[in-house]
């Protein structure tokens, strides 16, 4: 009992409830002023009515007085006493003694009243209770005082009856509404401590927690669905968060101890000062390499925390692309490469220019270092192209590829796939490329080149600002040298 | 050059200041902001390097106070906060020029060197001339000894960027942002095997090389040995 109470309490005390209570308050004075309205009018129409009855029955009487003299009047006046109706009347002379009538004296209340009005009598053989009337004065002259009326106790009934609708009305209204409140805060707040005990959860380290829905679709179900993939995000980025610093444990130690050994081992080497001079360039070179592998970490992690809005512009991705290939041309040709680059031009895009730039040059540095130069055939390509009214670029190269079941791992942070252990690099050239797509969006995707890896990097459509009526890569030019500035 | 470091971390301002002297330069020091924007506005800096967290007032705030005071000295801004957003705010502010931690001391006297010695745009010339190579920057042509040498327009712009610069080291970064105007790592080498294009194009039918390698730093393109 206490609890259900206790229960009561809680659901009475919620904004919820507050809500309802003020909405029913609203509604049952709406319904006051409505029913208040129509009540006035009623009773106006229904006094009108009457005093036209009266009036016209005074008019009646004034004509009697004129056509047959006093005797005439007080004929009729009785005449219209004995009838069985509501009428009311009371003639008298100018002593105030009475000549004919219903109505036993003049009421107290209409004595110096010379316009009217109500006033209570007590109808002639019923002891029940006074009866409510209303009467007017009728001028005939000096010699006589007439007062027809009219009985109104059924006006006042029916007044009474709509009363005692209203109020029981407005009592039933009052109870159902706040009741009906209650319940929907119940509701409410058996949803809220479903959210208050998720988060409850949440906030102690069980970060799996998700708020449950109802199912319904309601508004509750779309707070609830919005709050579960924010969980999810949360739930993604501190998995994230713990990778990285997984990462930075295991995979920044061995640069760190191999940084140290070189010191310790140039401290050993018996020549002294060249051997110090040489350790100190190789720890200089080995910061370095560090500082590398740290930087991209921060920016994957940092990529992968929400947008950089502030350094997103508007450029033309094919003649962008274009131009990074060409920084790398050289480099290409003294490896040994044939670097090729298809551009569709004129693909305008609203994108962070850097970190594409970024995305570029990790794939064509990847396609030279992982691929054999040299060779019959090694050639890299490199396209700027549209797919699905979205903007893309890629890298295809024909060196070893990727295995099929490899390809999702390789875009993981510091992943070095068997082929690759023996080249230099961080392990986060592909994840890198995998957090710039998705902060624009897009996805990476790696295919077989047949033979070789294209690594294809789709932006979301909505990066793209304008493009070239040509479709696909109708108006591309391929450049095998370097491009025009 | 008279140049200001701001920098909190004692260890590190001592090491930029007794760097500096070591290159020829006089390097005065501030802890904080508010001491840092003092000295700026009284002194005769050629430069001020200013990191971006100090305390009492932010490396910003007072980039922003000097620009208000109408003080146009070259600023090179020192920040851990290395992403494009961070490099275009301290620009906004009022920076020429940023570097972000950790840093090489090589790459930072480079660019500060590159700061003070800077010539104003209405200043610039028309021909630039290193030893016998001449570059004319309105008909873009380069001779050296009076032979015109081809240029591809990138190489041109290095070359450009190299001679405005003659006697200075320019690191591999500083040729990227200035000449490509890009702001990543290339990962790999494609600087130097511009440059040794570009050497190969302007030193190797000539006795006297001009364009020089300077091991761990840059290049430097003079009339002399490096």
């Amino acid at each position: 009992m206490t609890a259900l109470l206790e229960r009561v309490a809680k659901a009475a005390s919620t904004t919820a409830f507050g809500l309802s209570a003020a909405a029913v308050a609203f509604f049952l004075l709406a319904a006051a002023l409505v029913v208040g309205f129509l009540f006035w009018q009623t009773n106006n129409l229904l006094t009108n009515q009457v005093l036209g009855v009266l009036t016209a029955e005074a008019r009646i009487l004034s004509s009697e007085m004129k056509v047959g003299g006093r005797a005439k009047l007080a004929e009729t006046v009785a005449a219209m006493s004995h009838l069985r109706g509501t009428g009311l009347y009371y003639l008298a002379d100018a002593g105030g003694v009475k000549i004919a009538g219903n109505l036993n004296r003049i009421p107290p209340e209409l004595t110096e009243d010379t316009h009217g009005g109500v006033f209570s009598y007590q109808p002639a053989g019923d002891d029940s209770a006074s009866h409510l009337a209303v009467a007017i004065p009728v001028d005939l002259g000096s010699d006589v005082r007439l007062i027809v009326g009219r009985d109104i106790e059924d006006q006042r009934a029916f007044a009474d009856s709509i009363r005692l609708a209203f109020l029981l009305g407005f009592g039933v209204l009052s109870v159902a509404g706040l009741l009906g409140g209650l319940a929907v805060s119940r509701l409410i707040l058996n949803r809220m401590d479903a959210i208050t005990a998720t988060s409850r959860s949440i906030i102690d380290g069980d970060l799996t927690r998700r708020i449950p829905t109802s199912g319904s679709g309601g508004e509750l179900d779309a707070l609830a669905g919005n709050l579960n993939e924010m969980l999810d995000r949360i739930e993604g980025l501190m998995s994230g968060l713990r990778e990285v610093s997984d990462n930075i444990a295991h995979d920044l130690k061995t640069p760190l101890n191999r940084l140290r050994n070189s010191a310790e081992a140039a401290l050993r080497d018996p020549r002294g000062a060249e051997a110090y001079r040489e350790g100190l360039e190789r720890t200089i070179e080995k910061s370095d390499e560090l500082i590398k592998t740290f930087n991209a970490l921060l920016l994957i992690a940092r990529l992968e925390a929400g947008p950089l809005e502030e350094s997103v512009e508007t450029f033309d991705l094919g003649r962008f692309v274009e131009d990074v290939t060409e920084l790398y041309m050289p480099a290409a040709e003294e490896a040994g490469f044939a670097l090729s680059i298809e551009a569709e031009k004129n693909v305008f895009v609203r994108a962070n220019r850097q970190l594409i730039g970024q995305a570029v040059a990790n794939l064509i540095d990847n396609a030279i270092k992982y691929s054999r130069g040299g060779e019959p055939g090694s050639a890299i390509t490199v396209r700027a192209y549209r797919e699905e009214g979205r903007p893309a670029f890629s890298v295809g190269d024909h060196g070893p590829g990727i295995a099929a079941d490899d390809r999702e791992r390789a875009l993981k942070r510091f992943v070095r796939l068997e082929a690759s252990r023996t080249q230099p690099g961080t392990g986060l050239g592909l994840s890198l490329v995998a957090a710039v797509a998705r902060l624009h969006h897009g996805e990476v995707r790696l295919e077989d080149n047949q033979p070789g890896l294209k690594v294809a990097v789709l932006l979301s459509g909505k990066c793209m600002i304008a493009a070239s009526p040509a479709s696909g890569s109708a108006d591309s030019d391929v450049s095998a040298g370097i491009a025009a500035q | 050059m008279r140049v200001l470091v701001v920098e909190d971390d004692r260890e590190t301002a001592q090491f930029l200041q007794k760097s500096l002297k070591e290159n020829g330069h006089t390097a005065d020091l501030a802890a904080d902001g508010e001491a840092g924007l003092a000295l700026a506005t009284d002194g005769a800096y050629d430069v001020l390097i200013v990191d971006r967290m100090l305390p009492r007032l932010d490396g910003l705030s007072v980039i922003k106070s000097l620009r208000a005071q109408g003080n146009r000295t070259p600023v090179l801004i020192l920040s851990a906060l290395g992403e494009v957003d961070d490099r275009v705010k301290g620009l906004r502010a009022g920076g020429d020029d940023y570097l972000t931690k950790p840093y090489a001391y090589s790459e930072l006297l480079a660019r500060v060197e590159a700061l003070g010695r800077r010539t104003a745009p209405e200043e610039q010339q028309t021909r630039i001339a290193v030893g016998d190579l001449v570059l004319d920057r309105l008909s873009h042509r380069v001779t050296r000894g009076g032979e015109h040498i081809l240029l591809q327009p990138r190489e041109y712009r290095l070359l450009e960027y190299l001679m405005q610069h003659a006697g200075q080291v320019v690191t591999r970064t500083m040729l990227l942002e200035h000449v490509w105007d890009y702001h990543f790592d290339p990962q790999t080498n494609v600087i130097d095997v511009h440059v040794s294009r570009l050497r190969a194009k302007i030193d190797k039918n000539f006795d006297k090389p001009l364009l020089h390698t300077v091991r761990g730093a840059g290049y430097t393109i003079r009339d002399g040995p490096a």
